[in-house]
């Protein structure tokens, strides 16, 4: 009995997919060749355009070797198969409540850590976000104290050689200093 | 013919060999015979890699399949503007088309020296050489462009279908220019290291090369770009990938030296780190062919994997080892002939702007490669993508660009407080001003906001200093105010096409923050149906469905879907976007289809379509909708760059005096001013 109810419940479900499918695509005609047009495309379901999967899809790297996140690549490259998989793997954890980071946490024990797009800001990988800015900043240190000993020693060989004033007063030479500055350079 | 081209490879060998040995002896025994021998090999070197290019390109368009390479990459019905690019679209051939131009390079070189520096030549013919015999013999022992198939196909592979795009004609040879014109420099500043004439002079000789190397490398760099845009249906431009980044480390690293050069030619300071700056520059073009040869970092750009990395590996060690030794050994004769005289001077401004030039290449150096270090270190596999990149260069690039603004408007050796008041006033005051202006409007991204409000600073710079010029010009000469500006330009080319580049910079930054607003959108639509999108400039756009329409081109089946696009329901126009199947001259199907962007580009926004594909093989189709602010600047801001770039390196103008050679010196009027301060 409950054979026969599940044969006509999958009959009943199947008949409806159908009728859906072609309520769907009633007022499309058929095109001459569907070959040539790619993979066929799923209609786009509300999941597709949602904020929250998108943020998840695009902090997540697609497996397929394009080194684009989930979201992207299911959005560009559509012979991909990855990451529509994917896609469909971030809706179902989704779907059963978990939160964003949950999934993320689910996707680096199924993948790895490269299947994040961004490193975790932690222990090594501290060095991928911070190294570039250290280094310019000590560089910036050892500049400033290579241009102070430069100054310095500019400052003494002037002073060395000793310096002969000018002979115009200083209200001339501010003149001189403003006529200067008006000058392009 | 593809026997002629063989043999004159080999040719080109011997005769690249031949080059470099009479060079280096010649110079160093200041042998006239030699040296004239080394000469005539770089023509010589020149004739036959171009025998083999004409050789190559004459198998392609004749469809000789014999040819592995011809059978690759091309098939009979390819269109005869893309059979042109096969000949760089693949690994093989590329190699030959870096060799040809390099060695057409290193003959303009020995034709065009002037024969004030005609003491480097034997040296620079001999680098010359010895690097173009370096491809010769790659393409010999490891990436043969002429081998031959023991079976003929009837019909080619065909070129890959992203690249039959007018974009991908171009972008190669442009960056190709680029990467390989960077040899021309290095092999002055060997030829100055190793003949000992360490003055300025050297720098003379290869002003325009290294314009002309950092003009196609941006060039090459903005049709990449354009290229990804149109033709990767991703809707961005710079993705970070490791073959853009490597194209990108010598163009920072010759920008520093476009400006650390100056404070060289007016002063006579910073000879080690120019040098540094040059041999640097080479190693990083070596170091990006590798890395894009190689296959050792994944990239969607890079050609198959190869053995062809290992020989790139070796060279780049050697070369490094090679030319630090003798930099090294130079070190004690490059001494500086003048000191810094304040902190707060031109000079050391440009130092910040070298610290942050070099500090910006060494960040993308070290995002490239960290995936591979931490594999090393932890044994773990990273990923360092597009969000890590930004988050760590999007404050290098503004404080940059921060910097663009500040350089030019203190004064050279020693800028007095007065000074800085007056020439930052207005410019401070703009950026202040656009700031809180778009606070006010409700902006709250802090990328876009400084990159919005430092623009308005530097643009307020450039535009002080073109007014300040030509009101100068109109006090001393009575010009107009126009006329003053071209004869600004036309005379000081290098300072004012200098800072016509500062305001391409401003433009591509503008570009770049409107993607921090980017809204985007898929649907299914029936014939008929539309689809609306907000923008971020407040409009409302609707995408309308007309249908999809099927029909065969010459190396392809096409499925086009055209969309009729309003905003706030007034008509804009229609866009079409295309499914493409590549088939060969049997009608072979022959790569996954491709998918053609259709773009509608404004000073605002740009409308960008895909056409995901059909529902059930019905006209129902999938859609995915952008809307990308401010693109359109990006655009233009790379043809203000190219203007500027061919202002700068368009011959005539101001003979600029480089410290320590016979010419004029220029800007002697400050010494007055200075002398008179202490």
């Amino acid at each position: 009995m409950s054979d026969q109810l599940s044969r006509r419940g999958f009959f009943a479900f199947a008949a409806a997919a159908a009728g859906a499918v072609i309520q769907d695509t009633a007022n499309a005609g058929r095109v001459y060749d569907p070959g040539r047009a790619g993979r066929s495309q799923a209609p786009t379901t509300a999941g597709d355009n949602d904020a929250d999967i998108q943020m998840i899809e695009k902090r997540l790297k697609c497996s397929c070797g394009c080194g684009l996140d989930i979201y992207t690549c299911r959005t560009t490259d559509f012979s991909c198969t990855y990451s529509p998989a994917l896609h469909k793997e971030v809706l179902r954890l989704t779907g059963q409540g978990k939160t964003a980071q949950q999934i993320i946490d689910e996707f680096v024990a199924q993948y790895g850590e490269a299947v994040l797009m961004s490193p975790p800001r932690r222990g090594f990988n501290l060095a991928g976000y911070f190294v570039p800015a250290l280094a310019i900043i000590v560089a910036a240190v050892l500049l400033v104290r290579v241009l102070r000993r430069w100054t310095r020693e500019a400052q003494v060989a002037t002073s060395e050689v000793g310096t002969s004033r000018p002979n115009a007063s200083p209200v001339e030479l501010e003149r001189l200093r403003r006529e200067l500055d008006r000058l392009p350079g | 013919m593809t026997v002629l081209g063989h043999l004159s490879l080999w040719l080109a060998f011997l005769v690249g060999l031949w080059g470099a040995i009479t060079g280096f002896v010649g110079g160093a025994q200041r042998r006239p015979d030699l040296q004239q021998s080394a000469r005539h090999a770089t023509f010589a070197l020149f004739g036959a890699v171009l025998v083999a290019v004409i050789s190559l390109e004459v198998a392609i368009f004749r469809h000789d399949f014999s040819v592995q390479y011809v059978a690759a990459y091309t098939s009979r019905n390819l269109p005869t503007f893309y059979l042109w690019s096969a000949l760089y679209a693949g690994q093989k051939g590329s190699l030959l088309f870096w060799a040809a131009v390099l060695s057409l390079f290193a003959a303009l070189a020995q034709l065009l020296t002037s024969r004030r520096h005609r003491v480097y030549l034997p040296y620079v013919a001999a680098v010359t050489c010895l690097v173009t015999t370096f491809f010769i013999t790659v393409m010999l022992f490891a990436a043969n462009p002429f081998e031959r198939l023991a079976f003929p196909p009837p019909d080619g592979a065909g070129m890959n279908p992203q690249l039959q795009n007018p974009g991908m004609v171009v972008h190669p040879p442009m960056l190709y220019l680029g990467y390989i014109s960077i040899t021309i420099p290095f092999a002055f500043a060997i030829a100055a290291l190793l003949s000992k004439k360490l003055d300025s002079e050297w720098l003379g000789a290869i002003r325009k090369w290294t314009l002309v190397s950092w003009l196609f490398l941006g060039v090459g760099l903005l049709l990449g770009m354009w290229w990804a845009y149109v033709e990767l249906g991703w809707g961005g431009y710079w993705a970070w990938d490791p073959v853009e980044n490597v194209a990108l480390l010598p163009w920072l690293v010759m920008t520093a030296f476009l400006h650390s050069v100056m404070v060289q030619e007016k002063r006579g300071m910073l000879k080690k780190w120019n040098l540094a700056l040059i041999l640097g520059a080479w190693l990083l073009s070596i170091f990006g062919t590798f890395i894009t040869r190689s296959g050792v970092i994944a990239s969607v750009h890079s050609f198959t994997q190869s053995s062809v990395g290992y020989f790139f590996l070796a060279f780049l060690i050697v070369g490094a080892i090679a030319s630090a030794i003798l930099y090294l050994k130079r070190l004690p004769l490059l001494t500086a002939e003048a000191t810094l005289e304040s902190m707060v001077s031109r000079e050391a401004s440009f130092l910040f702007n070298n610290l942050l030039l070099i500090g910006l290449a060494f960040s993308v150096l070290w995002g490239t490669l960290f995936p591979i270090i931490s594999e090393w270190v932890r044994g773990v596999k990273i990923t360092y993508a597009g969000a890590t990149f930004n988050y760590v260069n999007i404050p290098l690039g503004l404080a940059l660009l921060l910097l663009t603004g500040i350089g030019p408007l203190i004064a050279w050796r020693r800028a007095s407080l007065a000074n800085l008041r007056r020439q930052f006033a207005v410019p401070a005051t703009t950026g202040v001003f656009v700031l809180l202006i778009l606070l006010v409007a409700g902006m709250r991204d802090i990328g876009a906001l400084l990159a919005f409000s430092i623009g308005a600073l530097v643009l307020a710079t450039v535009i002080q200093e073109f007014a300040r010029g030509a009101r100068a010009r109109h006090r001393q000469y009575g010009e107009s105010t126009a006329l003053a500006v071209v004869q600004l330009l036309s005379r000081n080319r290098r300072r004012y096409g200098g800072y016509i580049v500062h305001v391409a910079m401003v433009l591509l930054f503008v570009g770049f923050a409107g993607m921090a607003f980017k809204t985007e959108t898929q649907a299914t639509l029936r014939p008929g149906e539309t689809a609306t999108l907000k923008g971020p400039d407040g409009h409302v756009y609707a995408f309308t469905h007309l249908g999809v329409s099927q029909y065969n081109a010459l190396n392809r089946e096409v499925t086009a879907v055209l969309v009729d696009v309003r905003r706030d329901g007034k008509p804009l126009g229609r866009l079409r976007t295309e499914k493409r199947q590549h088939v060969d001259a049997l009608g072979r199907r022959t790569f996954e289809p491709s998918t053609e962007v259709g773009i509608m580009s404004g000073l605002r926004v740009d409308l960008y379509v895909v056409l995901a594909g059909l529902v059930n093989g019905t006209e129902q189709a999938v859609f995915r909708f952008t809307i990308n602010p401010l693109v359109w600047w990006v655009w233009f801001g790379g043809f203000v760059f190219v203007i500027g770039g061919l202002i700068v390196l368009w011959p005539g103008g101001t003979v600029v005096a480089v410290k320590g050679s016979a010419a004029p010196r220029a800007q002697a009027g400050y010494a007055v001013k200075l002398e008179a301060e202490r």
